[in-house]
């Protein structure tokens, strides 16, 4: 049964995966993003992490692709792109090199940790017993909120910066700046 | 695996051959209400709005016209299925899909019924079996319709923009930035819930709300749940903020190339979403299923096992919330873009926030045995000296803005 509903999950992310960088429409580009982002979900449930997977869908499927395709349809950006130019001379071979490269550095990662992927590991799986349904939720909460309260303050600071830089870069001044009476 | 599922006794443990009917039985129980609901919510709609305006509203089809949704239905079925020329045809196909299975999805996890009092935690038995009254109980709950909701504006979305024409596109541009900017101040409401009640399941939420002062409206204060009602219209795109089907402006909005069957499948979709919304706030502000109890005295339906009671509960609450919902219809004004985006963003975000901290302070001072009058106090005054600082900011961006001569 887990390795049935693994297998699905990951045609759906590879399908998905593929789907963004060969489709040539940006629209469907985005939703086989989000077949992917599906795809992940369904891995996080086979996980026992039911948390991560409703976060998952409700932040990156809900929000962020939504907004990806907002802008999309918002500029009229929305035609067939010409995907032979190359708009950064030698970009695809620095591509494919780094793709490599990430690739080795995973297979890296996992060989040399393969104890701690193939072993059961003590991390935010829940309790299957129905006397506590709400330990996956408790235990994320308990980590985050205490043993890494820095880091996600921190987190969150970067991302109030990243926004009101985004504003700041975005705002459109119209010629000189007029002082207020 | 099982785990998302339900906490439900009957799911745990051998699957054997009654539990399994009887989850088939509840999926095709659920999926038959709904549709069923559905229908009469479409002739009660058109009726109570014909009442308000003079009219007689449907009355041919059937005993008071009840069967008029059914004869709109079959009509659609047989109309000429039309697909735009410049229309993406996989997409225009697919859209129609994308809006109708969320509002299904979502009607899964409401409590429909069973039984609540003297601890029985809303256990009901059936063919000897300890269920719940409801299809589906994940751990995550709540969580799980605010994903299945987040899904549902692709529907809106790409039936506009697959459209290929300038009016629907116009309409899912707005469905989709009103619906993302308003699910931040619903799911800001909602936290005031969970941290009430601690939990995220829909049928723990309800366990908890026994007699009429724990129920979360009142538990919570009230604003969550207001914030919560207007967010829900917002993001049912009901009157008053139907914007994005706005006929004056936009022709039909973002169904307007959309014909046939698939024009039928996004009107059942949002009748059934206002269904499921009411559900959903009933279930977490007004008790679900619980009958209605004050000091002990519980208001008791005779005749009726307590199992098939809270049923009748939740449809009269349900139906409450429907006719509110129909009223505003018939007596609100459309709001006006720019207005729209104020009450999401300046108005109901900041206040469901501060209102998620005075909770949270308050829960807090109550654990670790502070004094309850002083924690009110600086948590009041801190949140003012909050709101004087956003207001101040409020003015000097329009200040600026009329400086510098932009509309808004």
């Amino acid at each position: 049964m887990e390795l049935f509903v693994f297998v699905c999950a990951s045609i759906m992310i590879l399908v998905g995966a593929i789907g963004v960088v060969v489709r040539k429409h940006p629209v469907h580009a985005a939703l086989s993003l989000v077949l992917t982002l599906f795809g992940i979900a369904v891995l996080f449930v086979a996980q026992e992490a039911e948390f991560l997977a409703a976060v998952q869908v409700i932040v990156y499927a809900g929000a962020i692709v939504v907004l990806f395709l907002f802008v999309i349809m918002l500029l009229g950006v929305d035609r067939v792109e010409e995907l032979r130019t190359e708009p950064i001379a030698g970009q695809r071979w620095i591509a494919a090199f780094v793709g490599v490269a990430m690739l080795g550095l995973l297979v890296a990662a996992i060989v040399t940790g393969a104890e701690a992927v193939i072993g059961r590991g003590d991390g935010i799986a829940s309790n299957i017993a129905g006397d506590n349904s709400d330990a996956n939720v408790a235990q994320l909460a308990n980590s985050v909120f205490s043993d890494y309260v820095l880091a996600f303050e921190l987190t969150s600071v970067l991302l109030v910066i990243a926004v009101v830089g985004t504003v700041l870069l975005a705002r459109k001044r119209k010629g000189q700046r007029v002082v207020a009476p | 695996m099982i785990n998302i599922f339900a906490i439900d006794p009957l799911l745990v443990g051998d699957l054997l051959w009654t539990p399994l009917l009887i989850v088939l039985l509840k999926v095709l129980a659920v999926f038959v209400t709904g549709l069923v609901a559905t229908m009469l919510m479409v002739w009660f709609e058109r009726k109570v709005v014909a009442g308000m305006g003079n009219r007689i509203g449907p009355n041919k089809a059937g005993p008071f016209g009840l069967l008029q949704t059914l004869a709109d239905g079959t009509k659609l079925f047989f109309k000429e299925d039309l697909i735009p020329e410049r229309a993406d045809r996989f997409v225009f196909k697919l859209a129609p899909f994308l809006s109708f299975v969320p509002a299904f999805l979502s009607f899964s996890i409401i409590p429909l019924g069973g039984d609540y009092r003297d601890g029985n935690g809303g256990m009901v038995s059936w063919f000897g079996e300890q269920t719940r009254v409801q299809l589906a109980d994940p751990p995550v709950g709540v969580l799980f319709a605010l994903a299945i909701s987040a899904i549902a504006v692709y529907g809106i979305m790409l039936a506009g923009w697959a459209s290929g024409s300038k009016y629907p596109l116009l309409g899912s541009v707005r469905a989709s930035a009103q619906m993302v900017s308003y699910e931040a101040s619903l799911g800001m409401s909602l936290a005031t819930v969970f941290l009430v009640t601690g939990t995220l399941s829909t049928s723990g939420i309800v366990n908890a709300q026994g007699t009429l002062g724990t129920w979360n409206v009142v538990a919570t204060g009230l604003v969550p749940f207001v914030i919560f009602f207007i967010s829900a219209t917002a993001e049912l795109n009901r009157p008053p903020f139907d914007l994005v089907e706005a006929e004056q402006e936009l022709v039909g909005g973002f169904n307007t190339e959309y014909s046939s069957i698939r024009f039928a499948l996004f009107y059942l979709a949002e009748f059934m979403n206002t269904i499921t919304m009411s559900a959903l706030m009933v279930t977490l502000f007004f008790g679900g299923p619980q009958p209605i109890a004050f000091r002990g005295v519980v208001l008791d339906i005779p005749l009726v096992p307590n199992g098939l009671e809270g049923s009748i509960w939740l449809f009269l609450k349900v139906l409450v919330f429907l006719y509110v919902y129909v009223w505003l219809r018939a007596t609100l004004p459309r709001f006006r873009y720019d207005q729209l985006m104020n009450l999401g963003w300046k108005v109901l975000i900041p206040a469901s926030l501060g209102w998620f901290m005075l909770l949270a302070a308050q829960r807090l001072g109550r654990d670790q045995g502070w004094n309850t009058i002083a924690v009110t106090v600086v948590s009041v005054v801190v949140l003012g000296i909050c709101y004087v600082l956003l207001q101040l900011a409020f003015s000097v961006s329009a200040k600026q803005r009329e400086a510098e001569g932009s509309m808004f």
